[in-house]
Parts: C-alpha cells; structure tokens; sequence
C-alpha cells in the first residue's frame, strides 16, 4: 500500500504530459474562441505542473550538484508563468472581444484573414 | 574770352530747355513752356554772338587758327583698344573728343541757326498757341537747336554725326507732330527712312576717313590732306568723299534722295521753316563745306557734287512749278536752292555756296513763316488754288513775303542776287563745256525760280478772291508774336546779300574774306589742278572786273524779270478754274510735272515693293516676302525636321522604355515572382488552428526523429 501511495515524479510528469495532450487537442479541435484560450490555459498548467514537479525532484538532490532546499528555480519560473498566462488571457479575451464587435462570431473558422 | 571758353553752353542751353520739357512739360503752364524753350535760345543766340564776336579778336591773334575747346575724350583713349594703323602702316588711334570747333565756317552756321531758331521760336508762341502738346513741340525744337549745334560746333565727325543722327529724330518727330494723322505719320517714317539711307553712306565715310587719315578729328584730317602726302585723286579719298555725298544726299535732300523733304511739310510750318529750310537741311552742305579739303583732292567727287546739285536744282525746280499746295512749292524750292548750293560747291566756289545758305536761311525761313501766317489767316487752308486777293487783308504778311521772293528771284539788291549771282560767275569762269552746261542749268533754275515764286505770290494775294465765305470772313492780319519775327527776317532778307557786296560793283566781299581761313587753300590747290579759275585773292579783283560778271548779271536779272512777267500775265487776274499756262501748253508735261516725274511711284515699284508687278514684288518689301518665304520655308522648315527628329527618337526611346525597360526588365521578374507565388499560396488559408496544427506536427516530427534516430 504504501508503494502505491507513493507519488513519484514520474506521476507528476505524466499527468503534464496528459494535460497537455488534452490541451493541444483542445486547441486544435475547439472551434469556440473561449475554448480555444481555455485549453491554452491548460498547455501552461501542464508545463507548471512538469516545472514544479522537477524542481521538487531536485531539491532532493545533492547540493554539490545545484539541488537541495535552495533550488527553487523551478517554483519561482512556474509563478512567472502564471503571471504571463493571467497576461496571455487577458490580451486574448481582448482581442476576442474586438473580433466579437466586427464579426459578431467567436468562431475560429471563420477568423481566416491571416493569408496572403 | 567768356563766352569762347564756355562755347559748350551753347548747345547744352537748348538741350537744358528740352530736358525741362521732357520732366516737367506736361504740368507747367504755356506761358512757362514759352519762357523757358524761347529763353534758352535767346540766351544761345546772345552766347553764339559773344563766341563769334570775341572769335574774331581770337583769330587775328592767333593766325585765324580755329578756335578748340575739348571738354574730354569720348570714344576711345590714347591706349585703348581703338589703335589701329593706318594705311600707309604708321599708328593711328580711333579716338573722338567732346570737342567744340569754332572757325569762320562753324561760325556763320552758329549765327544763322541760333538767330533763325529764335525768330521761329517767338513765330511758333503765336502759331502753335492753340494746338494741343504745346510743350512737347517746344521741348522737340529745342531739342533739334542742341543736335543742330552738337553738328554745327563738333570738332570731329563722330561727334558731328552725333548731330546729324539728333536733327534726324528731331526731324522725324516733328514731321510726325500730328501723329494721328495718317500722312504725317507715313512721312515722319519716309524722312528718317530715306536718311539712313544718306546716314550708311555718312559712316562708310567716316571708317575710310578713320583708316586712311588715322583721325576723324577737322584740324588732323584736314592738315594731313593739306600735307601734299596724298595724291589728287587718290581712290580711297574719293570713295570717302563719294559717301560722304551720299550722306550729304539723304540730308540736304539732293536727287536721288530728296522724295522725303516735299513730305515733310506735314510738319508745322515753323518745322518746316527752321528744319526743312533754314537748318537742318543745309547739314549736308556744311559737311561738305567742313570737309573741302577731302573734296578738292577728288575732283571726280567734286564733278559728282556739281552736276548732282545742278541735276537737283533743275528737278525741283520744275516740279515747283505747278504744284498746288503753297508749302509743297516752298518745298521744291528748298531742294532747288539746296541744289544751288551744291553746285558752288562742286565748282570749288565753297564760300559762294556757304554763302548761299547764310541767305537763303533768312528769306526761305521767311517764306516758310509767311506762308505760315497765310495758312493761319486761312483757317488751315493750304491750296492756293482757294486763295487770292489777300494783299491788302494780310499787308504785313503780304510785304513782307514779297521781300522774300525778290530775294529768292535774285533781284538786286536783296540777298539772293548776290549769293545767287556768285554761284553763277563761279560756275560760268571754271573752265570746259560742262561747266557751261551747268551754268545753264543754273541759269534756266533762276528762271524758274522767278516764275514760280512770283506765281505763289501772285495766286495768293492776287487776283480774284476764291475761298469759301466763312473763311474769308476768318482772314485776319496775325498777331505780333508772328509779325515781329517776319519782319526781322525781312530786313534780313534785304540786307544779308550785302555782306558780300561784290567788288565788281565797288563791294569788298567780306563774308568770303571771312571765311578765306577755311577756304583760301583750295584755292592754291584749284590752281595747282591747272583746270580752276584763277581763284587767288589778286586774280579774283581782277576777274571780278571783266565785262562778262556784268553780262552775267544783266543775264539773271533778267531772267527773274522775265519769270516775274510771266507769272504776272499768267496768274493776275486768276480766278475760280484759272488755266495753267503749262497745262494750255502741254498736257502731258504738266501731268508729269503735277505727278513730280512719278518719282515716289517709281521709287514705290521699285525700291519700297508697296505695288506689285504682276506677282513680283520688287525692293525692300520684295526683299522681306522673299526672306519671310525664306523664314517660313527654309529655316521654319530646318526647325520643323529637327522637330520632327526628335519627336521620332522620342517615340522610339518611349517604346524601349515602355517594353523592354519597364516590360522586360522591371516588369518581368515582378510577372515571375507573382506566378512561382500561385502555387506557394495554396498552402495557406488563413484557418488559426490548421497553422497550429502543423506547427504541432512538426514539433511532433522533430521529436520522434531526435527521439528514435
């Protein structure tokens, strides 16, 4: 039991790996805008996850090689992300609310003019 | 030696008073203008006497040298550019002063001209006092006494040109007063046309003077010809002296250039009066005269200006005797007596000549005034065809232009017999038959001269009176203005001729004594000729004594007697439709004469172009068709091709431009880069999340391949 409640990085890593996947996919498929920004929000919090779980794994590391309680590189990137993704969402909604006004659709599809 | 010093004053007065005019005419009153413009000759009349006056203490000082006063040096300096050689190769310098010149042949023109000019001054006060542009035709006379006397006192030809070029305009400007008058206009541009005619020939003059004498100053020209350097003869000399003619031609009105004079007198009468009588015209007698050295070393220029003279004496004469218009006869007159002169001159008998025009210039500009006066009794009218009977209406004008014509006629003792007289003995002593012959010409002139003088007087204030009513109730006697100075000419006319009172009847001939400092060497050189008279002081007493001067007198006495009775019997009693005894005569002769010879029609065909031959134009319009077809076609057309030429380049470098330029090598790539693009565009629709999905698709690629490879 104990073996099973044990929670290594590699869990963690994989349940990055698996918002991501679902994030990307979100991406891709959605054809809400809102979704879209949603599953992009997703992408970050699977790198968060992955950025916090590696500096967690480091800080039990020995200190001769950069680890230990100081190494909190990790934590603090994934505050800076979060930071830009609150940005990322708001110049998003931004723009969507602009597109909204001209078109009157928060459709992908039909948001087609970046071509030669 | 006041006024001698200051002998510039004397045509800068005039010129001062004329500036006045120019500045200020137009605001002053005419009681200015008159002060001012007859003030200033007055005042150049009183100065030419004083300068005359002390000249003559001067001269005897001084071996009658001619009097110099160089103000400065005008046209050329010591070492300018101007130097030259010479034709016999020694240096010479193109150089004119600001100079004046008073001797005894400068002198009499002096006297005459300012005294004459004031006299029509004070006549034009009452003449023109009611004609419009009062002060321009004051500031135009005074003008044309500053160009007469720059002509009359230069020391140089070039200054004298100076002269000769400002009488020209002054001229033209006041035959052209009444500008808006057609005619007057046409025959302001026929006088200045037909004198430069005269003026070429007056330069060419001067160049062949410049290079051969190396000076144009009198006294250098006239030593160096007096040197014995030169032959008689002498070709260059004589084609100088031939030019100098033909200026003296254009302005003394001699055939064949005299048409303009006759027109001049669309002028105002005292114009025609002081310039185309008393002054102006005698310009070219002056020239000659001033240049007699030059003239007596080319006897066949002096043969020339005989027989030209004589010729034109004649022509004018006949021409007078049936025109109409009374100035017009004054006019042909003019151009008779000018004649006269010319053949003194050409008989070598200058002071006879120089003489001439000191008498004439009182009783033609008498003439001039008086008819003046009977045009202004008339009410303008000029025929004297609607005169007559003005005698006793018009006594003073009447008086005194009687006195002109027995001085004209060569009456004794008015002044015109003397001069006249002496001109006739002149030519009559030179030696040869065609001498003789043009005594004759002379001798049939007075003839003439007498009729159609006496005829003028007759039909104007004789016979039955044939104007129209209202204007003989117009006539009326003119004001004093206009009297005083036709009376002072009249004394003039009178007395003048005694001057030279011949010795042959106990005179003493003082004007030609006078003027022996200018004249008295060609008499040596006459005698050295072999063909003159003998024509030396001593000899001339006792020619002068021979039975043939008193002959000769007798002869032209009579003559003017004769044209004097024939006129009477003619014209005394004529009335309205009177015949003209030429026209009884002959016909033919008296159309040909009315028409002056056809000469202006003549001149018309074939000088001026103004009629057409069939379709040929001749002359000077023939010359300007020809040159405009030359223009239109020739050179037009040369303009045209070089037009043409370009344009055609212009066209073909367009193409080029257009198509490989722009086509080829601009536009081209351009057509390339857009076609390899239709291809490239497929691949991009503008889907958000097709772009994202490959950029997954690749990031997915890269990872496999660095994962598995």
């Amino acid at each position: 039991m104990d073996a099973m409640l044990h929670i290594s990085t590699l869990h963690y890593l994989v349940l990055g790996a698996a918002l991501f996947l679902l994030g990307v996919i979100g991406v891709l498929t959605r054809r809400n805008v809102v979704i879209v920004l949603m599953s992009i929000e997703l992408i970050l919090n699977a790198v968060n996850l992955n950025l916090v779980a590696l500096s967690r794994y480091w800080q039990g590391m020995p200190a001769r090689l950069g680890g230990g309680a100081q190494a909190l590189h990790g934590q603090v990137f994934a505050i800076f992300v979060i930071t830009d993704a609150a940005a990322e969402a708001a110049v998003g909604l931004g723009i969507l609310i602009a597109f909204f006004r001209n078109k009157e659709t928060v459709n992908v599809d039909e948001v087609n003019l970046l071509k030669w | 030696m006041l006024f001698l010093d200051h002998i510039y004053l004397i045509p800068l007065l005039p010129a001062f008073g004329a500036a006045m005019m120019f500045f200020f005419g137009r605001r002053v009153q005419k009681a200015t203008v008159s002060a001012v413009c007859v003030g200033v000759v007055v005042l150049a009349f009183i100065m030419a006497c004083g300068a005359v006056l002390q000249y003559t203490t001067w001269a005897d000082a001084n071996h009658h040298q001619p009097y110099q006063k160089i103000l400065y040096t005008w046209l050329g300096t010591e070492t300018g550019h101007f130097n030259f050689l010479t034709k016999d190769g020694s240096q010479a310098v193109f150089q004119a002063d600001a100079g004046f010149l008073l001797d005894p042949l400068s002198s009499i023109w002096l006297l005459f001209v300012t005294g004459v000019g004031m006299l029509i001054h004070i006549y034009s006060i009452g003449y023109m006092g009611h004609e419009g542009g009062y002060y321009r035709f004051f500031g135009y006379l005074n003008l044309f006494m500053f160009a007469m006397l720059t002509l009359v006192l230069a020391n140089n030809y070039v200054l004298m040109f100076v002269g000769w070029e400002g009488v020209g305009l002054c001229s033209y400007l006041l035959i052209g007063f009444y500008f808006h008058r057609k005619s007057a206009s046409d025959a302001a541009n026929k006088a200045f046309i037909v004198n430069r005619i005269g003026d070429a020939g007056f330069i060419l003059g001067m160049f062949f003077i410049a290079w051969y004498f190396g000076s144009l100053r009198y006294t250098n020209v006239i030593a160096a010809a007096r040197s014995g350097h030169f032959q008689i003869g002498d070709p260059i000399i004589t084609a100088a002296t031939l030019l100098l003619f033909v200026g003296a031609c254009g302005k003394s009105a001699q055939l064949p250039l005299y048409v303009w004079l006759p027109d001049a007198m669309e002028g105002p009468t005292p114009v025609s009066a002081l310039i185309h009588a008393a002054t102006m015209v005698t310009a070219g007698v002056y020239m000659v005269a001033r240049s007699n050295a030059l003239f007596l070393l080319a006897p066949t220029s002096m043969k020339t200006v005989a027989i030209v003279g004589a010729l034109t004496a004649i022509f004018a004469a006949s021409i007078g005797l049936v025109q109409n218009d009374i100035k017009r006869v004054l006019a042909y007159s003019t151009v008779s007596q000018l004649g006269y002169m010319f053949l003194a001159l050409g008989v070598g008998a200058f002071a006879a000549g120089v003489f001439h025009v000191f008498t004439h210039s009182f009783f033609k500009a008498l003439l001039f005034l008086g008819a003046g006066a009977v045009i202004h009794s008339m009410s303008g009218e000029q025929d004297m065809r609607n005169m007559g009977d003005l005698a006793h209406r018009i006594p003073i004008t009447y008086r005194t232009m009687l006195v002109a014509t027995l001085a004209i006629a060569g009456i004794p003792p008015f002044a015109g017999f003397f001069s006249k007289d002496e001109i006739l003995w002149q030519a009559w002593t030179r030696e040869g038959t065609a001498y003789h012959i043009l005594w004759f010409i002379g001798y049939a002139t007075a003839l003439m001269t007498a009729f159609y003088m006496f005829r003028l007087i007759y039909l104007t204030f004789f016979g039955k009176p044939r104007m129209s009513h209202e204007v003989e109730h117009h006539i009326h006697e003119c004001p004093h203005s206009m009297a005083v100075p036709l009376l002072i000419l009249a004394v003039c006319s009178l007395s003048a001729g005694w001057l030279s009172w011949p010795p042959s009847l106990g005179g003493s001939a003082r004007f030609e004594k006078f003027l022996d400092p200018v004249f008295a060497p060609e008499a040596q050189v006459l005698q050295e000729e072999g063909k003159a008279a003998q024509l030396a002081a001593g000899e001339r007493e006792a020619e002068h004594t021979s039975p043939s001067e008193y002959l000769l007198m007798f002869l032209s006495v009579a003559a003017a007697g004769v044209g004097w009775f024939m006129a009477r019997r003619s014209y005394e009693n004529a009335d309205k439709g009177f015949t003209e005894p030429i026209q009884a005569i002959s016909p033919p002769v008296y159309n040909t004469l009315l028409n002056k010879y056809y000469v202006d029609e003549a001149y018309d065909y074939a000088f001026t172009g103004r009629r057409k031959i069939g379709d040929v134009r001749l002359g000077v319009m023939g010359l300007g068709e020809a040159s405009s077809w030359f223009d239109a076609n020739v050179v037009d057309g040369a303009v045209n091709a070089a037009g043409w030429i370009t344009r055609l380049t212009a066209t073909i470098s367009k193409w080029w431009d257009t198509w490989i330029i722009d086509g080829v090598g601009v536009n081209g790539p351009a057509i390339l880069a857009r076609m390899l693009s239709y291809p490239a565009r497929l691949f991009e629709w503008g889907l958000v999340q097709w772009y994202a999905l490959v950029m997954t698709a690749g990031l997915v690629g890269f990872v496999f391949y660095y994962v598995y490879h």
